[in-house]
């Protein structure tokens, strides 16, 4: 059995990580120096005068990409707690699955027969 | 009171052993790559340029940190932060030795693939808040690998799950008492190791998939206008993300602390007890950083919709089947 | 000792919920966002719900956030781009907000509060929920899967035609 005070411990790594990253930037803050030349802010584009906004629209299928992550995530996250308990469900358990994953196969195979995958 | 003393000495422990695991790895790194193409390496610095990183750590430490005109100040700065924290929150379900383990909860291995999910969004705002168009497209591509290996690094980990049926990494480790599960499991496990090695090595960021920061094109991809310190932590983080995810597959597959056992051939047992259990864990975890360290002299890098299709095409559909014939084999008890 | 706690992360996430309104710019919505699902993954532990908590952290912070900066940065919303909303608009908007606040607030105030005491029962456990959902609760479980096949035929139809269009 476990409780809310099990969880204590991340408490405590989160305030030691932050403060070590904190320490560094403090102590890097100190000891470098600061001189600050109009070149020097310019952002980095291998000497190239830079050329308009950085902040781009690009590819859709990066966005195809994380949807299709978002639903396969939310897959992995239901065989969590069937993992833990299927030895008690036996077959039951386990034809459970074979429907649930073999649903997710066909589209899947939707996926890759339209081809939502391949870059031009 | 009591309490915390403990707390805090557990946090400056973590400490001290965050910054000698970057030192160490990074000149792992610069030691392996060197003797692979048959040169030297770092050897002015210390023996052998054993203090080389400790040098560069102090040189960075000493840099100027500046935020590039047009980047969002606020999120620049933050990023190395959120990928540092993401990283030390991992570390504290790692045992490191028999009993020695800073926290251990019954949901191990899903707390870490949840904390292991947040690296992606640091990178995500690191590369947007450079203002800076190889720092944008270096974290698309970032993020759109990581999303997708995780996938198939979740998968790995539910296999074993299923075996063990339990989410807690000491009920993992204590599973693998009388053999590991990769002597244990046959193929399945054999595979689910496989696909797990190839994903953590694309979840890292490291070559053959490094093509988030594929230096001859994106010249260091997200990170290109950190310094200084900035760019260090982000760096540490990556370097301590290998050895997390290495510590993980070897508490997986190989049963972390556990020394090799063989069944209950008792004597055999009890002689592979006398080398200490942190030696078993580091000793495999580094063969694992070896092995991700050896790729990447091994193999040339993929472009970004090879690396996709790797993914989405053969492992996630390798490993979704997997899973299932590990089940079978755990249900029919085809595992020793 | 969980009365504090529960104050200050209740704190926590209407101050980030409302940053996620007041924010200017996108990208800092979406950090607040993830910040308050932060706080609301803590109330979930909180309630000893432990497999809500990991899965909270996972899906919301990790994955769909990750889809809403993708979103973001494929829509390119930047500070100068965005467009300025007409007055009608705005009046419009604060009145709706303000009227769901109030139902909300009547709905609150009218509930009967239910104290369950979860951390002894340990409901939230990833080992309980699951007997409950492969069990009592496996047709949902299963026509779940057939919710996810219809978002991911959209997906790819989405994807498809922007594709044609460029």
């Amino acid at each position: 059995m476990s409780t809310p005070a099990d969880y204590l411990p991340i408490a405590m790594m989160f305030v030691v990580a932050s403060g070590f990253v904190l320490f560094t930037i403090f102590v890097t803050h100190l000891l470098g120096p600061r001189r600050k030349t109009e070149v020097k802010l310019e952002p980095f584009e291998c000497g190239i005068e830079s050329q308009e906004n950085a902040r781009m629209p690009f590819s859709i299928k990066y966005f195809l990409v994380a949807i299709l992550f978002v639903l396969f995530d939310v897959e992995i996250i239901f065989m969590y707690p069937w993992a833990v308990n299927f030895k008690d469900m036996g077959m039951f358990g386990f034809v459970e699955m074979l429907i649930f994953l073999s649903l997710f196969l066909v589209g899947f195979t939707y996926i890759i027969r339209r081809g939502a995958l391949k870059w031009e | 009171m009591a309490l915390f003393l403990e707390f805090v000495i557990a946090g400056l422990l973590c400490i001290g052993l965050f910054a000698i695991l970057g030192l160490v790895l990074v000149l792992m790194e610069r030691k392996v790559s060197a003797y692979m193409q048959i040169r030297l390496g770092p050897n002015r610095v210390g023996p052998k340029g054993a203090l080389q990183t400790l040098a560069d750590t102090l040189k960075l430490l000493s840099k100027e940190g500046l935020t590039p005109r047009g980047a969002d100040r606020f999120l620049f700065n933050l990023a190395p932060f959120v990928a540092m924290i993401g990283t030390m929150l991992l570390l504290a379900p790692i045992p490191f030795a028999k009993g020695f383990q800073l926290w251990d909860i019954n949901i191990g291995v899903l707390y870490i693939s949840a904390v292991s999910s947040l690296a992606v969004i640091s990178i995500l705002l690191a590369g947007w808040a450079s203002n800076n168009k190889y720092s944008l497209l270096g974290a698309m591509r970032s993020g759109a690998q990581i999303v997708s290996y995780e996938l198939s690094a979740g998968l790995s980990i539910i296999a074993i799950v299923v075996l063990t049926g339990s989410l807690s990494i000491s009920d993992i480790i204590a599973s693998q008492a009388d053999g590991w599960w990769i002597f244990k499991g046959h193929l399945p496990v054999w595979i689910a190791f496989v696909t797990f090695i190839i994903a953590v090595t694309a979840e890292t960021n490291r070559a053959p998939f490094d093509l988030a920061e594929a230096e001859s094109e994106l010249t260091a991809g997200f990170h290109t206008e950190y310094s200084g310190m900035k760019f260090a932590l982000f760096f540490l983080a990556e370097y301590i993300n290998i050895f997390i995810v290495c510590a993980i597959g070897a508490i997986l597959f190989f049963g972390g602390w556990m020394p090799f056992h063989i069944g209950n051939w008792e004597g055999f047992n009890r002689i592979m007890d006398y080398i200490p259990s942190s030696v078993w864990f580091f000793g495999k975890t580094f063969f694992l950083i070896f092995v991700i360290m050896w790729f990447r002299w091994t193999f040339p890098r993929l472009r970004i919709d090879q690396l996709l299709n790797l993914e989405w095409k053969y492992l996630l559909p390798i490993s979704m089947v997997n899973v299932l014939l590990i089940t079978l084999v755990a249900i029919l008890g085809w595992h020793f | 000792m969980t009365l504090p706690i529960f104050y200050i992360l209740a704190m926590l996430s209407v101050f980030c919920a409302l940053m996620v309104v007041v924010a200017r710019k996108p990208v800092h919505s979406v950090l607040y966002l993830i910040a308050c699902f932060f706080t609301i993954a803590g109330h979930y532990l909180m309630l000893n719900a432990q497999f809500l908590f990991a899965v909270h952290i996972i899906v919301y912070a990790g994955a769909i956030m990750v889809l809403f900066l993708f979103v973001i940065m494929l829509l390119n919303l930047n500070l100068e781009s965005e467009p300025r909303k007409s007055v009608i608009a705005r009046v419009a908007a604060v009145s709706t907000a303000g009227l769901l606040f109030l139902v909300l607030l009547a709905a609150v105030k009218s509930a009967e509060p239910v104290i369950l005491d979860t951390s002894a029962s340990g409901v939230g456990l990833v080992r309980h929920v699951g007997l409950k959902l492969y069990n009592e609760y496996m047709m949902p479980f299963e026509v779940s899967a057939l919710l996810f096949l219809t978002a991911m035929v959209g997906a790819v139809k989405l994807g498809r035609k922007e594709a044609t269009h460029s």
